[in-house]
């Protein structure tokens, strides 16, 4: 029997975009989407190139130690404890923020009368628009004092606890007072994301655990959180993402140090990379200690980037069943 | 034999029918009136469910077959506005009666819907059980109750090899025999359908009808459908509902099967049962 002729396969593609406005609509959303790519290889490359320098002189303890001594000769610069001191705080505001948020959309999607949740709504929207230099004179001003107290209570009844020492009676310019601004600016984020994932259970799912006789607290453990997991730890991951690069709002409330705070919140003194670039660049000495303050921002960059790859893989992986 | 004599073993006799008749009676609706917001829906409906017998709920659209059903296991009043008139008696109590738990009337009476909802995030396993994490019931030997629950529902054959597998896999009508596992596991004693395979296939229905009268040995079933054969295929008897235009959906007609399908009584029943409405 012989081989039938191979059949000719016929261009579906060329068709499908006949159409003349398609192809401009096409080429104008191809066109945006590249922008967006070109920006962000663009500061990629800018601050990239702003390394070299650092990297020439400081070699790779530029990302290992803690240091900021310009002026000596030679001047030795290091970022780990700013770079260790923005994620600490990050921590700490997640820790705030995550579960207020979750049991505020718990809240205002399952219990709260239509109005009250509409008005909240609103509410918590605004609570976003606050300006973060706004928010920071509050603290300076306003939260300050009282989460003195808080943490000296902290320090009182849980100071057994190593992460509540204090050794210095210090405080002020806790990376606790910056965690916790941190928190009341992403709680409007992670409400607004979670509250969103969570309105959106399907209703049939919902009935289903009402039918087998569930209480509140069970079709949000079983049902409504798993289904909504994915949603809820991308909200987070927005907040966290503000939360890393969060520069004027810390700088009121930190107080830097060049030594790494590994973990007394509530001891004066820590680290922000993108507060040490805010807090130099005024009185920046020179060409040298600009292109380390721009090294710094490079790994900032690098560091809200790796954060966001590994919250998508967690967003990816969660919720999915193994087979 | 007596007069008097007589007359006590007749009302010895009497008794034991009518302890008979009540002891049947599983479930039984008496003058229910439902309302959402200030809209009537239902009006004035009284059904008997016999224990272990299959009661169908045929009618047109919107006139209140789910609405009914969903009173039966309160879940009626989870929808903003409801309100409700009339009793639902279980094993001859009212069910809304002040001192009755929801969740426990909801164990007895289990649901099936009409679109198969099961957990997306759960396994085919974890869906089983499901209700015994819902509802904060204790049961041992859970692959006892998987494999048991699921031979019920019709499934277990074509899932034992993959009980770990989501839910999400399965066909239709597989998901669907899954959810009436679901609701079995919880081990309810009445168990409502509403429409439940109107989303399905001719062969997972085929299935399904099976399973409901493999299950209507053990338990009272009471399914909504829209399918004259199937009511004439899988129940006893059946209760035909009508809403004018503008009124509330009521009961026309109830009785045993073959006389509503075979010698209805209102022209009314006769034409949609014929297919001439509806």
């Amino acid at each position: 029997m012989s081989q039938p002729d191979v059949e000719e396969r016929r261009d579906l593609k060329a068709a499908a975009t006949s159409h003349r406005g398609d192809r401009i609509f096409n080429g104008i959303v191809i066109a945006a989407a590249f922008t967006a790519l070109v920006v962000l290889a663009g500061i990629a490359i800018f601050l990239g190139v702003q390394t070299i320098p650092a990297f020439q002189s400081q070699g790779l303890s530029f990302l290992t130690t803690t240091a900021w001594d310009i002026n000596t000769d030679p001047p030795t610069a290091g970022i780990w404890g700013m770079l260790y001191g923005s994620v600490l705080l990050a921590v700490i505001g997640l820790v705030i923020a995550v579960p207020v948020s979750i049991l505020l959309s718990i809240f205002m999607v399952f219990l709260a009368p239509k109005k009250l949740a509409t008005a909240l709504t609103n509410v918590i929207d605004l609570m976003a628009a606050i300006p973060s230099v706004i928010l920071g004179l509050w603290a300076f001003y306003i939260l300050n004092p009282t989460a003195e107290e808080w943490q000296q209570l902290l320090n009182q009844y849980l100071g057994w606890i190593p992460i509540f020492e204090n050794a210095s009676g210090n405080y002020l310019g806790t990376p606790f007072i910056a965690g916790f601004v941190l928190a009341i600016m992403m709680i409007p984020i992670v409400t607004s994301v979670t509250r969103e994932v969570l309105a959106r259970t399907p209703p049939e799912l919902i009935n289903a655990a009402e039918s087998l006789g569930c209480s509140m607290w069970t079709m949000l453990r079983f049902v409504a959180l798993p289904y909504g997991r994915g949603g809820i730890v991308g909200g987070v991951m927005l907040g966290l993402g503000r939360a890393l690069g969060e520069t004027i709002a810390v700088f009121f409330v930190l107080k830097i140090v060049f030594d790494t705070n590994w973990y007394h919140i509530i001891e004066s003194g820590g680290g922000s990379v993108a507060t040490l670039i805010v807090s130099r660049f005024g009185e920046v000495s020179g060409e040298f200690e600009l292109s380390l303050l721009l090294a710094a921002g490079f790994f900032l960059f690098v560091m809200t980037l790796v954060v966001n790859v590994i919250a998508n893989l967690i967003v990816a992986r969660t919720g999915r069943i193994k087979s | 034999m007596s007069t008097a004599e007589f007359n006590t073993l007749t009302s010895l006799e009497g008794e034991l029918m009518s302890q008979r008749e009540t002891a049947e009676i599983e479930m039984a609706a008496r003058d229910i009136s439902v309302w959402f917001g200030k809209r009537k829906v239902l009006e004035g409906v009284n059904i008997d469910f016999p224990k272990r017998s299959v009661t169908a709920l045929i009618g047109p659209s919107g006139c209140g077959k789910s609405t009914f059903i969903r009173t039966l296991n309160r879940l009626h009043e989870l929808i903003p506005g409801a309100a409700l008139a009339g009793q639902v008696l279980y094993e001859g109590s009212d069910i809304y009666s002040r001192d009755v738990d929801p969740v426990q009337i909801r164990l007895k009476v289990g649901m099936v819907f009409q679109k198969p909802n099961p957990f997306p995030s759960m396994t085919i396993r974890g869906n089983v059980l499901s209700g015994l994490k819902l509802s904060g019931m204790k049961r041992d030997n859970h692959d006892d109750i998987v494999e048991k629950t699921l031979r019920s529902a019709g499934l277990w054959n074509e899932v034992k090899d993959r009980l770990n597998a989501a839910a999400g896999d399965l066909s239709g009508g597989q998901q669907q025999r899954l959810v009436i596992a679901r609701a079995l596991a919880v081990q309810p004693h009445v168990l409502l359908m509403d429409e439940p395979c109107s989303a399905l296939d001719p062969a997972s229905t085929l299935k399904i009808e099976e399973t409901i009268r493999e299950l209507s040995k053990e338990m009272t079933i009471i399914i909504v459908t829209h399918n004259m054969q199937q009511a004439v295929r899988v129940s006893d008897s059946t209760a035909f509902f009508l809403a004018a235009e503008n009124e509330p959906g009521h009961v026309v007609e109830q009785g045993a099967t073959t006389e509503i399908f075979g010698n209805p009584q209102d022209q009314r029943t006769l034409d949609y049962v014929n297919g001439r409405f509806g």
